[in-house]
């Protein structure tokens, strides 16, 4: 919906309590003007982003689509500056008719400094809704920071492709999990794959078919191999394997995976073509020779599957598409801002595997 | 099931273990046919909650559409229809991808619904799928048709043997109204069930696929601090009403042979008042909450022609004023019959007589062309039974009332007294506002999405069970009964108003209507 109404407030030099007071002013004099106007109440989220990339955080929290934060606080930090600046603004959605109710969302900026850092706790903590749920997202790294600030949080967004190093990345999130609850983007990525994998051996006859995966292959986009090993993971973990770590072997990583009937081969290749983050395909086989390949393509994931025939007979081969139009990645950071509200129980578990599937 | 298919079954694990923290379960494979294809209801809403399933990748991973209606056409005509009704009335703009991918294997049946043929194409083109896929695709079969064709198409179906297939589930989805008495309900449900197994038949009530109407279990069962109160002692008497600013618009041809009573009370309403008052169920499974609303259908009383003139009110608008226009009154809008003695407001005073509600008045109250649109629950609470503060020179204390809204805002409202800012001790109402859509980021999906998801996936819980149909029915036929064999004319209210002042003779003593 479009915003229809803005109220906004500035001021330099300022504090906390200063610009918590302006905010309910804000607040107020939006309800004098229409009463039904309401301050939404779901989710803060506290953003720390370098102020030189502001614009661009800026941008990706505009493309979230209709899951914005109730309440945003922007830390904006530029090294050098010595002053505490804030901006604040309340916009309404929609224009409620009599007798009905329209929400206000509320945006804080705070621009500060080197010498914030050390108090960032007391200038974040005034600022966020008491008894919400805040989400705290650190786009830029600032691992010290998101430390400082995780007493306030209750969940913590983190993209784990952002990390040049898989494993590290790993290991970072599960260090977070255990005091945080994490969205991993990267994860979220995968959703459509994992449920697809899910319906695939839904079936009851299918399902006996998970006990005989002997290999699983994963393509992914160059930057984006813990996304794989994720997805590999949550197999793993789904399954009761156990892994190895991965090596290099000729152009990808492979390793073992000791299942309770057999081995499963695994198999993780970059695929240079790929431009978007995240999986690119997936195959996986089983003893007996059936295969389920999903690749990326338009319209949802593109499906193959062959099956061996019966007595000597010819495979039975059958391609399809999963329907599903590709959310985008306004539409993966709005849903890691839903999910700060959820809780996925098979995340962690994951996570523990692929960090120690990472090489 | 063929052998090797239960073998296969008594090795494999009882549950999908890859299921575990997904929000959406998968769906078996699945042949959605539409009955009524070319009609307003699929345009509208079927087909727009299709594409929007399809977008957010709901949909099974191997999903056919059929249309079956009258109208001759080839395929091509009719994915070029459904591709602009999607493009007309969905809620999001489509991928092209994703509308091309679920039209591209749609087929059309022409035929009349009675027609042998027409079922005999039908089950050439299913099987063709099946075919293609290489295995049994469920197959459900939505009547999106008149009322009068339900029993047509069913029994075509299973004169067809398109009622059961080995190794898949077979479903028929079936649109409101079921029956316009108790006698057809009854004999509709007789038709349907020689057919099909209960277990296969999904009566709409798309009422029951709003979130807002499932908030309600979590309003009263998720919350220990109502309960205590949620009884006869505490409770004098219970409001729902469902007002609409509208006219009857282009449904005169529909509306004129119902009105407000089976439009809107004999089903939706009842349902309202089954959650309001039903028994906390033991699980939240699909029959344990069909059966204590059940509960709460049979121990309402049916009334007697004798009780009717004093429970029941039934007025039609007359030409008044809405959204600052002049408007026509109901008998002067096109399409309705002269002399018409169809009734667009009705109100109703019921009772259930069990341990927890028995003399509590349940008031139910629907109609069009009110002052505006809003669908409400009004419990109000006894009064205090001693008061110690003098009520003079305030607005006084009323009894509190807890207001459960449905639309436009979903929310909950308590009324409390609260002191006036003073030297006195006055008292003045106030209301302790809660508004769903703040403390959520999601918006609800459309109830037609939801419906479609849940008959394909088999889970009947948000649909109306045989026994709930006829026991709606057992209340209100004796009302309907009494009001057909009355002639008119009928009390008129002022289009825009309050409703007919005739409405406040069905209240009890000391109770109110509350204003809409």
């Amino acid at each position: 919906m479009a915003a229809s109404s803005d109220a906004t407030w500035s001021a330099q030099g300022t504090t906390p309590d200063a610009i918590e007071a302006a905010l309910r002013g804000l607040l107020a004099e939006r309800h004098a003007e229409n009463e039904g106007w309401v301050p939404a109440r779901a989710l803060n989220m506290i953003v720390f982003e370098d102020a030189e990339w502001g614009g661009e955080v800026a941008n990706r929290l505009r493309g979230v689509g209709r899951y914005h934060a109730s309440r945003l606080v922007v830390l904006s930090y530029s090294r050098r500056r010595e002053r505490l600046d804030a901006r604040a603004s309340v916009v309404a959605e929609g224009d409620p008719r009599p007798g009905e109710l329209g929400l206000l969302r509320e945006t804080v900026v705070v621009e500060l400094g080197e010498r914030h850092l050390d108090d960032l706790y007391t200038i974040a903590d005034p600022l966020v809704v008491s008894d919400l749920p805040t989400l705290l997202w650190s786009p830029h790294g600032h691992h010290r920071v998101v430390r400082e600030l995780l007493g306030l949080a209750q969940a913590v967004l983190v993209d784990s492709v952002d990390e040049d190093d898989p494993r590290e990345a790993a290991e970072r999130a599960c260090e977070l999990s255990r005091e945080a609850y994490v969205v991993d983007l990267a994860w979220l990525r995968s959703t459509p794959w994992r449920e697809r994998i899910a319906t695939a051996f839904d079936p009851p006859a299918a399902r006996r078919e998970l006990g005989t995966l002997s290999a699983v292959g994963v393509r992914h986009h160059p930057e984006s191999g813990i996304a794989a090993m994720l997805l590999v993971g949550w197999l793993a973990s789904r399954l009761g394997w156990e892994v190895e770590r991965l090596v290099a072997h000729e152009g990808a990583l492979t390793a073992r995976a000791h299942g309770r009937r057999q081995d499963v081969t695994l198999r993780l290749e970059a695929t240079p073509e790929q431009t978007v983050r995240g999986l690119a395909g997936l195959e996986l086989k089983t003893a007996d020779g059936r295969v389920l390949r999903l690749d990326r393509g338009p319209g949802g994931l593109h499906a193959y599957s062959r099956r061996p025939g019966k007595g000597g007979g010819a495979d039975r081969e059958l391609r399809w598409t999963m329907l599903g139009a590709s959310r985008g990645e306004g539409g993966i950071l709005g849903e890691g801002i839903r999910q700060a509200l959820l809780r996925d129980p098979t995340y962690t578990p994951a996570l523990k595997l692929a960090a120690r599937l990472a090489p | 099931m063929s052998d090797g298919a239960a073998a296969a079954m008594a090795a494999a694990p009882s549950e999908n273990p890859l299921v575990a923290g997904l929000e959406r379960l998968p769906v078996s494979p699945t042949t959605l046919v539409i009955f009524g294809a070319t009609g307003d209801l699929a345009r509208r809403k079927l087909l727009p909650a299709l594409y929007n399933l399809a977008h957010e990748g709901a949909l099974p991973e191997h999903f056919r559409l059929v249309g079956v209606s009258r109208k001759e056409m080839a395929d091509g005509e009719y994915r070029a229809e459904c591709e602009e009704a999607i493009r007309s009335f969905s809620r999001r703009t489509p991928d092209e991808e994703v509308l091309a991918g679920l039209l591209e294997h749609a087929r059309y049946v022409p035929g009349t619904f009675d027609e042998e043929s027409a079922y005999a194409k039908l089950a050439e083109v299913l099987d063709g799928f099946e075919e293609q896929i290489g295995q049994p695709l469920n197959r459900a079969f939505y009547l999106s048709t008149a009322p009068a064709f339900f029993p047509v198409i069913v029994g075509a179906l299973g004169a067809a043997g398109l009622n059961e297939r080995p190794e898949a589930e077979v479903r028929v989805i079936i649109e409101k109204p079921f029956g316009t008495s108790l006698a057809e309900a009854s004999e509709l449900n007789g038709e349907v069930l020689e057919v099909f197994e209960e277990s296969q038949v999904f009566r709409i009530d798309h009422y029951l696929g709003k979130e807002t109407v499932q908030n309600l279990m979590a309003f009263r069962f998720a919350n220990g601090m109502f309960e205590p109160l949620w009884n006869r002692n505490y409770i004098d008497y219970v409001q729902i009403t469902a007002a609409e600013d509208i006219g009857i618009g282009s449904r005169a041809g529909y509306y004129d042979h119902s009105g407000a009573l089976r439009d809107l009370i004999q089903n939706h309403m009842l349902q309202l008042l089954c959650h309001v008052a039903m028994e906390p169920p033991v699980t939240f499974t699909a029959e344990e909450v069909r059966n204590e609303k059940v509960k709460v259908l049979h121990a309402i009383h049916a009334p007697s022609p004798q009780e009717i003139a004093e429970m029941a009110v039934r007025a039609q608008y007359a030409a008044g004023h809405a959204g600052g226009e002049d408007v026509a009154g109901y008998l002067e809008e096109e399409g309705v019959r002269e002399h018409s003695n169809t009734e667009t407001f009705a109100a109703l005073r019921l009772e259930v007589d069990n341990w927890r509600w028995a003399g509590v008045p349940f008031y139910l109250r629907a109609g069009k062309r009110l002052a505006r649109k809003i669908t409400e629950i009004a419990i109000t609470l006894k009064p205090v039974p001693h008061l110690a503060f003098d009520q003079a020179g305030s607005l006084g204390i009323r009894p509190n009332q807890l207001v459960l809204t449905l639309q436009p805002n979903e929310g909950v409202s308590l009324q409390l007294g609260a002191k006036i800012p003073g030297t006195r001790m006055m008292i003045r109402p106030v209301n302790m506002e809660f508004l769903y859509g703040t403390a959520f980021l999601s918006q609800s999906p459309e109830a037609y999405e939801r419906l479609i998801m849940d008959a394909m996936r088999g889970d009947p819980t948000l649909f109306t069970r045989n026994d709930e149909v006829e026991a709606q029915w057992q209340i209100c036929d004796p009302i309907v009964s009494a009001w057909e064999a009355t002639p008119g004319p009928l009390p008129q209210y002022e289009a825009g108003s309050q409703g007919p002042p005739e409405a406040g003779a069905i209240l009890r003593e000391g109770q109110s209507w509350r204003a809409i």
